[in-house]
This record gives structure tokens, sequence and C-alpha cells, in this order.
């Protein structure tokens, strides 16, 4: 048998094929650009500020002499962050267990599925404006603390842990369910010893991707817990955190002080990349999700 | 005497469990369900309380807060329309700038790239995400926005002639609408880019096969198959993006210039209504208070709208590809950032 010649295709049709190629790999490459930019400025400008005193000593926050370190930015923020954790991840869960185990597709489960993720398009500013609201102008234990600030973030992680948990809930197959189910175990005793086991890390890495969303968030903290330049571990008073030393750093005249902000952004952007490796390593090792 | 077999002594069946072990199982909905309605119910109150916050407002200047022109501390004059017309000029220019990329990442990630550069360049991308919006601020305020002056100030003069964009050259100031925009569609780039690599991703193979069989080259492929099947939720990603650059804050306070006038030119400062309340917040008081939290209302009921939109478009895309969505890493990833159905 003869082989039939294909038409070939036409030198205009080849010439669009190519630039259009080439066209999506330069946007491509254009978009890893900033990335690029933004670490090596990171590195290039905040190896500088690290120096001994960084991690060891409080902000002065004065106009003059010695600019100390960072020390009540990163411990205030983890503390900030650890309570916003403790408050949202349970509360998170729970909404998606029972969404996942009990609503499935009732309407109202469907409502509660549709604000959670309306709730994801609400900008952070306006959950720090919320409880600014309803809990500083208040005085509820004080003006700005640290615990109305976990708040603030809480409700910003909440969508997050929910989305992230219902997915990974959904992928726990119903044949563990009904096994379990059919053993005689009640319905409480699947979730707790067949349903959250199984989806365990997929769960954690939801909660840890929502804590690092929460750690660099400057504006609900702005209106919620202040700026302080000194190291408090109380919770229920002004505390500093990274985010808004950031933020008020570059606000400083002072190039000393600039400095330091570069050093600081290194250092949150890394425990931010840490986290994020973190919950990718534990969902590419999970059994499901 | 089967009865018997299966009763003990209380009188019911020896399969039943005791009513104190089936409490519970009566009890676990009842707390799981009153918990997603409390949030429901929390959304409402804080809904509730802005708009009462800032009823003054309202009541004082009336439609003239988001459509005046006069936005003055000094006289007590809070009339927005520079911070709604800031808040879109830049979100808008970010969708310009931002979607286009996003989508053509997308596109080669799904389409074009080598299977074994798929996870790291998604990866890549997303990394975007993970960088704090201060970090961002930082960034363009000490780096992009000095470096880039000098080729605005060359575009605005040999553009002169195109009204709005080019011009001003005299006047370009380091921060300014297209320094604000710029950052902001950094950083929607990596939510719309996911979104639509999820998209395509549901893209039925045989579409594109076909095409192909057909003779298409891939570019053709792309634009015949793919891009008309994924187009609504694209769309919804966009969207989602929009709702994200509206409510952006700290780096748009920092880079936008903070002046609170309509901005002439591309490149002159303007103010957007999530940096006039950040801005503003330490001192205000009383009707500048009131105002501030006007323009959060304003600001969220914005987004809102945007975000209704979006879903809308999301879900349509959805329902074409059901049966075809693809689980796993990449729906855990979006959920972290945008949250796909």
């Amino acid at each position: 048998m003869s082989s039939v010649a294909l038409p070939k295709v036409s030198a205009r049709r080849r010439r669009t094929d190519k630039v259009m190629r080439g066209t999506l790999l330069a946007a491509t490459l254009l978009a890893l650009v900033p990335l690029v930019l933004v670490i090596y400025y990171l590195l290039k400008q905040g190896l500088g500020a690290i120096n001994g005193n960084f991690f060891t000593q409080d902000p002065t926050g004065s106009f003059f002499g010695s600019v100390g370190g960072v020390r009540s930015a990163i411990l205030g923020s983890l503390e900030i962050v650890l309570l916003a954790t403790v408050i949202s991840v349970p509360i998170g869960i729970g909404v998606a267990l029972y969404l996942t185990e009990y609503g499935n597709d009732s309407r109202f489960a469907s409502v509660i599925r549709y604000f959670v993720d309306v709730m994801t398009g609400v900008p952070s500013i306006v959950f720090g404006l919320f409880i600014y609201i309803t809990l500083v102008l208040a005085h509820t234990g004080g003006n700005f603390t640290g615990w109305k600030g976990s708040i603030a973030l809480a409700l910003l992680m909440l969508p997050i842990v929910i989305r992230a948990a219902e997915v990974v809930l959904l992928l726990v197959p119903a044949s563990l369910r009904e096994a379990a189910l059919a053993l005689g175990a009640p319905r409480w005793r699947v979730i707790t010893r067949v349903v959250l086991p199984t989806s365990a890390s997929g769960l954690i890495t939801g909660a840890l991707l929502a804590v690092a969303r929460a750690m660099g968030e400057t504006a609900p903290l702005l209106f919620t817990t202040a700026g302080a330049a000194g190291l408090t571990f109380s919770l229920s008073q002004q505390m500093n955190a990274m985010p808004l030393q950031i933020y008020n750093d570059i606000l400083s005249p002072r190039q000393v002080v600039v400095q330091q902000a570069w050093g600081l952004g290194l250092t949150l952007v890394a425990i931010v990349l840490i986290l994020n490796v973190i919950a990718r390593a534990i969902s590419r090792r999970s059994r499901v999700g | 005497m089967e009865a018997s077999a299966t009763t003990s002594g209380g009188g019911r069946s020896v399969l039943e469990r005791s009513p104190l072990s089936r409490l519970p199982d009566r009890a676990l909905p009842w707390a799981l369900t009153s918990l997603a309605a409390l949030i429901l119910a929390l959304i409402a109150y804080f809904f509730i309380r802005l708009i009462g916050e800032s009823g003054s407002t309202f009541s004082t200047f009336g439609l003239s807060f988001i459509f005046g022109n006069d936005w003055d501390v000094s006289r007590n004059i809070y009339h927005g329309l520079a911070l709604v017309v800031g808040t879109l000029i830049t979100s808008g220019i970010a969708l310009v700038l931002g979607v286009p990329v996003a989508v053509s990442v997308a596109l080669y990630i799904t389409e074009m790239c080598p299977r074994r550069l798929r996870g790291p360049l998604s990866m890549l991308v997303d990394l975007l995400a993970a960088v704090p919006s201060v970090v961002y601020g930082l960034w363009g305020v000490f780096f992009l926005a000095p470096k880039l002056l000098p080729a605005e100030k060359w575009f605005a003069n040999t553009f002169s002639f195109i009204p709005w964009i080019g011009g001003g050259a005299s006047s370009a100031t380091p921060t300014n609408y297209f320094i604000a925009s710029l950052v902001l569609a950094i950083m929607i780039l990596p939510i719309v880019s996911a979104i639509a690599r999820e998209v395509v991703a549901t893209v039925p193979s045989e579409n594109k096969e076909a095409a192909l069989a057909l003779g298409a080259t891939r570019w053709e492929m792309i634009r015949i198959a793919v891009l008309p099947y994924s187009r609504s939720g694209i769309v919804g990603g966009a969207m989602l993006g929009l709702g994200r650059a509206l409510g952006e804050t700290i780096a748009v306070v920092l880079l936008i210039g903070d002046a609170p006038v309509i901005g002439k030119h591309l490149f002159s400062q303007g103010y957007s209504l999530a940096a006039v309340i950040a801005n503003e917040f330490g001192e205000a008081t009383g009707v500048h208070r009131s105002a501030l939290f006007a323009a959060g209302l304003v600001l969220f009921v914005l987004t809102l709208v945007v975000n209704i939109i979006a879903r809308a478009y999301i879900a349509r895309g959805a329902r074409g590809a059901r049966g075809q969505r693809k689980g796993g890493d990449a729906g855990t990833a979006v959920t972290a950032q945008g949250s796909v159905t």
C-alpha cells in the first residue's frame, strides 16, 4: 500500500503555532521573575541585617542609637497565630465534619458551603474591622490585645481550614465508614476512630497552609493587636508581630530600621515557606489526599 | 421465647445500646450543625454591626459618600469617590496585567511543558502566593518603585499623546497607580493561575485529541478545544483575583501614594478604600472613624458582589466538567488559596 501524503500544515499556521508556544513559555518565565527578584533582594538586604542581636533583643523603637532586634515580633507572631490556630482548626474541622458526615447535599449544608466560599473572598482588613467594632470599641478586656488579633486571624483561617478539611474528608472511602458501621460502631466512634485518623495528614496540611497564610497578615492585626515594641507573653496586652514590625519599619525614615525590615521580611518569608514545604511533604506522604 | 433470648434484664435488646452510650451519637450532629450555624450567625452579626457603625456617615453624606469627590479630614468632609475610583483603577489594571500571564502559565503547565516539570513549575508559581503582602510592599517601596521610575517617565513621555495613560511624566512619583497595580498583578497571579490550571485540566482529552486528529497544531488545539471549554472557569478565576485585588491593603497603602484625589494620569498618586482605612485609622475619631467604617462597608459589599459573580462562573464551568473532577494535591493547593469546588 502506498502511503498517502498528508497535506502539509501551511507555513502561516506553523508560524502562529511557534509564536504562540513561545508566548506561553515567555509568560511563564515572566511570572517567575518577581519571585526570583523578591527572594534575591530579601537575601541580599536581609542577610546583612541579621546579626548577633537580631534574634535576642527587642526593637527599641527609638530615633537614635541602637535599633535592637526583632525578638518580640517573632515571639508575638508565634503566640498570636498559635491561639488563632487553636481556635480555628477545631471549629473548621467540626464544620467540615458536619458538611461531609451529616449535611451532605442538604440545603443547609449548601448554604454553609456557599458562605464559607464567600468568606474566603472577604478582605482581611474587613475581618480586622469586624473585631475592632465588636471587641475593641466595646473595650472587652482592654483595648488592643493580642487575643483579639488571634480572633481576627482565626476568622481569616476558618474558611481555608474548612475547605481544605472538606476535600480530604470526602476522600475517605465510604467503604471504610460502612465497614465500621457494620461492625456495630456508633457514628461518633466511626468519626473519631476511622474518618479523622484516615484523613489526619490531609487535615494537618490544610491547617498548616492556613497558619502560613495567617502568619503574614498585617491588616487584621493593625486594628486589633496594634503594635508594641516590648516583649510580652501576655495575650491580653498590645503585642508586637512580624508583619506589624515590618510595616512600621518601612515607614521609618532611618536606614538601619529599614534594614531591619528586610531582615525580618526574610525571616517571615522563610517561616512561611518552611510551613508550606512541610504541608506539601505531609500531603504527599498521606494515604488519602 | 425468642424475645427472651435477645433481651437482657432491663427489657431491652442486647443489640441495643444503653441510652448513655447513645448520647454522643445524638449530641454530635446537633453540636456540629450548630457550629456551622454559628458561623452564619457571626457573619450576619458582623455585617449588621458594620452597617450600624457606618450609619452616621451615610446619614450625613448620603450617596455623596460614594459619588462625591472631596475627602478632607481637616474639614471633616468625607466624599470618597477618589477612594472608590482608586480601588477600581488599580484592581482593573492588575487584572489586565495579571490575568493574561496567569492563563498563559496555566496553559503552558497543563498543555505544553514536559511532564517532569509540571509539579515544580506549579509549585514555584504557587510560592508567589506564599509571600506575605507586607513583604511585597517592602520590596515594592525600596526596589521596584525606584527602579521603574525612569522607565515610567520614559513611557509617559513617549506615549504622551494617549490620554490618561501617557503624560504627566514631570509629576511622576515613585508611588503611583501603576506601581500599586503591578504589585497587585503579581499578587493575584498565583490565584488566577491555580484556578485556570484546575479548569484547563478538566477539558476532556477526547476534545483535545479530536482537534489534533483533525490536523490542528498545538496552539490551534488550545484555541478551539481548551479555551472555549474552560472559558467560564477562567472568568471565574479572574473574578476571584479581582476580589483579592480590591481588598488588598498593605501593599497598596505603601505604593499608591495615599493622596485622596483622583489621579490625572496612570503615574499619579491616588488612594484606595482599603488603604485609607489602614492609613488613617490610628488618629480617627467620631465622624472620621465612622467614615472609615463606611469605606470598609463599601469595600465589603464590593468584594462580596465580585465573589458571588465569580462563584457563579466557576460553578457554571464545573457543571460543564462534572465527572472529570481532579482531586488530590491540586485540589488542596487551590483550596488553600482561592478555594474551588
